[in-house]
């Protein structure tokens, strides 16, 4: 059931983005229980998700900015 | 001061989704802030030879974008009725009570505070990718704000997930330290 900073780093990362499986959810509570370092660092990463979900940024797509590009490209 | 230059064939990697972002809070129409920062960049173009090098790039480009949604308000408002004001009850209305009251702003409401903190958090994260090496920034923009599969990315980029988890870690870890003096 132990795991490494590095794999709760890692598992900690993907549970953002809802890509984590069960059991390493569980394997994860459990290492944060023991480690401070990566309590911190767990609780840090969930607020940035928070924040990237609050700020509502949205980005253009891969087309668009190639059109954008090629009527650049035109006038240059 | 370091003079600052112009290299317009960046400018839509660089700034596109930065130029974007604004535009789409101002305007509230995604196909319309797309045509706005298009303009700003062929007026960039047009005007780089005005360019003194005092500001940097972005924050020329944030100016003229800034003329531009102000002379679409200035076309939009000038096809319409001018100062006509209409107030109907509304007709259609489900909800109880058809009082003018009711649909005037809430003067207590602070949505309006919630909008402008929310623009200015954007704009903290823009600045702070920015500082991010280019491949991270690239991989952290795809998963997090394209919301795309890390399996298509990796498609995309040709790197293998556990390439794809570290370079987010990477960004993630400089995000938190970037952000952290205003946000966290």
């Amino acid at each position: 059931m132990k795991i490494s900073c590095e794999q709760a780093a890692d598992i900690c990362n993907r549970s953002q983005y809802n890509e984590s499986k069960f059991w390493e959810r569980i394997k994860l509570r459990l290492h944060l229980r023991l480690c401070k370092t990566c309590k911190n660092y767990s609780t840090k990463n969930a607020k940035l998700t928070s924040l990237c979900d609050k700020a509502g940024l949205c980005s253009l797509s891969k087309e668009d900015k190639e059109n954008m590009k090629r009527n650049l490209g035109e006038r240059l | 001061m370091a003079e600052h230059k112009l290299f317009p064939d960046q400018w839509v990697d660089r700034y596109a989704d930065y130029l974007f972002n604004y535009a789409v809070v101002r305007v509230s129409d995604a196909e319309l802030a797309k045509d706005l920062v298009q303009e700003t960049f062929v007026a960039g173009l047009n005007s780089a030879k005005n360019f003194k090098g005092n500001a940097s790039e972005r924050t020329w480009l944030i100016s003229i974008l800034k003329r531009k949604v102000i002379d679409h308000y200035r076309r939009s408002n000038s096809k319409k009725g001018k100062a006509e004001v209409r107030m109907n009850y509304r007709s259609d209305s489900q909800a109880e009570g058809d009082w003018m009251e009711e649909q005037v702003a809430d003067p207590f409401s602070r949505d309006g505070d919630n909008i402008m903190e929310n623009e200015e958090l954007g704009i903290a994260i823009q600045e702070c990718l920015d500082k991010l090496p280019k491949k991270q920034a690239q991989v952290f923009k795809m998963k997090t704000i394209q919301g795309m599969d890390t399996e298509d990315i990796c498609n995309e980029l040709d790197i293998n997930p556990s390439n794809l988890w570290v370079m987010i870690h990477r960004a993630r870890t400089s995000l938190m330290g970037c952000l952290n003096e205003n946000w966290f």
